[in-house]
């Protein structure tokens, strides 16, 4: 077998002592493409018993090994020295924050810390009950289904479950939570894993609950819209759940349901989309406003929290007028911002009317992210008109499904 | 070397001298930038929350526009090519692609993937013009200007759809753009973590949070400004600047630059020219420390 040294450096917290955490560096001799959890072992083994490591399955099911290694979440067993080594290599400044980067050898170290947003219990162990078991329970992470039990099991065609079957997919290991830049910012936030968790049921085809689900997670101020779409969760999940993914769909069945949230986002999506439908390029002015107060201009009253909004944001127009950046009427005044040219604004419309119209999904997770191929023989193209027409909710075995709000 | 050039829509919105410094520096480097007047926004990922096919079309199209200038597409947002490149991905797949292609055949146009690319301006710059040319065009290095990276979600993450597959330091472009231009790059925790303008309006707070915590990581770490490649960012870290100061409770006040006027600076422009003074963080700071030292 073809050995090779790694160094890892990992911070250490030991509860029972005054001292605070601190780097420990263990060097340890192992065949590159085993992993970063077994280099743990190794150290374990032989320098020093008393690193704690939670691990059970080594073989990314049991979930029970995230971590972060050269700052970035994910699991220890699923993440080969070799690859973390060479990350290292190339990434060695940005990774370490702090002092040296390599060790005397002038060999580059493989950063291992445990899980962010959590509490640390020992070493690499985290706490993993207030920011995602808590939050988990928080969603109501089982089905709740309507009337009578039938008397045997549930039957449902498993084509109406492909639209959860990414987010099925999840084996609980916090990596998502770890990464998350929402969190960081609002612990409260309900996060990545409760959220794809709680898509695994509203979703599901048997629940009964699904607009009380969404109103609850729309409204709730660290629900749904407090997600800031920063991608990191889907990079850190070892499983591909794509946990933002699901908080987008969450969003689509909350416009689906007609939730107006008092957080804004039905309004600032819905504002969004119309005025590039009007516009064809972002009209900022009026974005603004009717994130905040759709119709303030007509004789609809403004909703909750509108004034307070558009008071908030004030200071900022006035500071932007003062600049220069903001001096000129179509970016000051809703509506003056001008549309495409030509007739391109009439191929916009034509573009919405179609796909508002079909509302395809395609779900990559299903489909596959190398399709570009012939569809195998056994798939058939769903005619657009079938996709608007059908009744149950998701789709069909391509993967190309038609939307929540069909 | 021509590109077709898509600015985005805040590049000429609230961020003007945007698109203004990137027309100087281009012009100036020898890159001729053939705009799409008629192409249409993004979507920013919040069209594709509302309707996946709708953002995929209205991007598709504007990839079709590019491919009949039969130049490779350049954008300068961040957000434009996060949200683009998610549409480039699903649209990879032929049986959808025809789907959406029958829509835009109505204006005589059709998106093929072959052959077909969209870069930022910053990987342009390092993958494309390349970083040692743009060091012999600079006349006035930035003089050891300790200068923050704000990279921006969307030209980062998630990887796999960002062609880090071919180009796995796509993540450390900005600080060897900063050093190719003579600035000193500060490492602070903040350069490619979130600034929270996606939830300005929907969670105050918890956006200004991000914006203030990372400002201030980076005065805390002896930066003299930031730079970033996306205007999202800009509004948040800038505009916004005064007001998540007051969330997070500490005085602030660090300039914050676009990409194309930390390279405009290092091409000899004067800060007037490239529009810093539109800017809500005074960039006075910058502007004294690249004046050579007196004698």
């Amino acid at each position: 077998m073809w050995m090779a040294e790694f160094t890892l450096k990992v911070r250490r917290f030991k509860p029972e002592e005054a001292e605070g955490p601190y780097w420990e560096s263990f060097d340890v001799e192992l065949d590159p493409t085993l992993s970063v959890l077994d280099g743990l072992l190794q150290a374990k083994d032989r320098d020093d018993g008393s690193l704690a490591v939670r691990c059970s399955c080594r073989a990314a099911i049991c979930g029970s090994c995230g971590m972060k290694i050269n700052g970035q979440s994910t699991l220890a067993c699923k993440t080969m020295l070799e690859e973390a080594q060479s990350y290292a290599e190339s990434h060695a400044v940005a990774a370490q924050e702090d002092g040296d980067k390599t060790k005397g050898n002038g060999q580059t170290e493989i950063v291992v810390e445990p899980m962010g947003n959590m509490p640390v219990i020992k070493d690499l162990v985290t706490d993993m009950e207030s920011t995602h078991w808590t939050k988990v329970r928080r969603v109501t992470p089982w089905l709740l289904p309507e009337g009578d039990p039938p008397e045997r099991e549930y039957i449902v065609p498993p084509e109406s479950m492909i639209d959860v079957t990414q987010s099925m997919a999840c084996i609980q290991c916090g990596a998502c939570v770890s990464s998350c830049l929402s969190m960081e910012a609002d612990p409260d936030f309900i996060g990545p894993a409760a959220l794809a968790k709680a898509y695994r049921f509203i979703g599901d085809p048997r629940d009964a609950q699904t607009k009380e689900r969404v109103h609850d997670l729309a409204q709730d101020p660290h629900g749904i819209y407090d997600c800031t779409h920063c991608f990191s969760c889907i990079d850190a999940c070892p499983k591909g759940v794509a946990p933002m993914d699901q908080i987008m769909r969450l969003r689509r069945a909350a416009e689906h349901e007609g939730i107006h949230d008092q957080n804004h986002g039905h309004n600032h999506m819905e504002a969004f989309t119309k005025i590039i439908e009007k516009k064809g390029t972002l009209d900022e002015a009026q974005l603004l406003q009717d994130s905040y107060a759709p119709g303030i201009k007509g004789k609809l009253v403004p909703k909750h929290g509108a004034i307070k909004g558009l008071v908030e944001s004030l200071p900022t127009a006035i500071r932007g007028i003062r600049t220069g950046k903001m001096r000129s009427l179509p970016k000051l005044i809703p509506g003056v911002h001008a549309k495409l040219p030509g007739d391109a604004q009439d191929h916009v419309k034509r573009i919405y009317a179609h796909a508002e119209d079909h509302q395809v999904e395609l779900n990559l997770y299903i489909r596959g992210e190398e399709a570009d191929q012939e569809a195998p023989e056994t798939e058939v193209e769903p005619e657009p008109d079938e996709i608007a027409d059908s009744e149950s909710r998701p789709g069909t075995d391509t993967g190309l499904a038609p939307g929540a709000g069909s | 070397m021509r590109l077709a050039y898509w600015p985005g829509c805040v590049s000429r919105g609230f961020t003007p001298e945007l698109h203004g410094s990137t027309a100087l520096v281009a012009d100036r480097l020898g890159i001729e930038l053939v705009e799409l007047d008629r192409a249409n926004c993004c979507g920013a990922g919040v069209i594709a929350e509302h309707n996946q096919e709708l953002a995929d079309t209205l991007n598709a199209r504007t990839f079709a526009l590019a491919q009949r200038t039969g130049l490779p597409m350049m954008n300068i947002c961040s957000t434009c090519q996060g949200a683009q490149s998610e549409c480039e991905q699903r649209l990879r797949d032929s049986e959808y692609r025809s789907h959406i292609n029958e829509t835009l055949a109505e204006e005589g146009l059709a998106y093929e993937p072959e052959g077909f690319s969209n870069k930022n301006f910053l990987w342009v710059l390092v993958e494309d013009y390349g970083l040692d040319r743009l060091k012999d065009q600079v006349t006035k290095p930035l003089n050891g200007l300790r200068v923050g990276p704000f990279y921006g979600c969307y030209i980062l993450r998630p990887k796999h759809r960002l062609g880090y597959e071919e180009h796995p330091e796509r993540d450390l472009y900005l600080d060897r753009l900063i050093e190719a231009l003579g600035g000193e790059v500060v490492q602070y925790d903040g350069a490619r973590k979130c600034c929270g303008f996606p939830i300005i309006t929907m969670a105050r707070d918890v956006s200004l949070r991000q914006a203030g915590t990372h400002i201030g990581d980076a005065i805390d770490a002896d930066a003299d400004c930031l730079v970033t490649p996306c205007p999202l960012c800009h509004l948040n870290l800038d505009m916004q600047q005064p007001e998540a100061a007051k969330v997070v409770n500490r005085e602030l006040g660090l300039a914050v630059l676009h990409l194309p006027q930390l390279v405009g600076l290092a091409l000899g422009f004067e800060p007037k020219q490239l529009g810093m003074r539109k800017h809500i963080a005074s960039t006075e700071w910058v502007e004294e420390r690249l004046e050579p030292v007196a004698a």
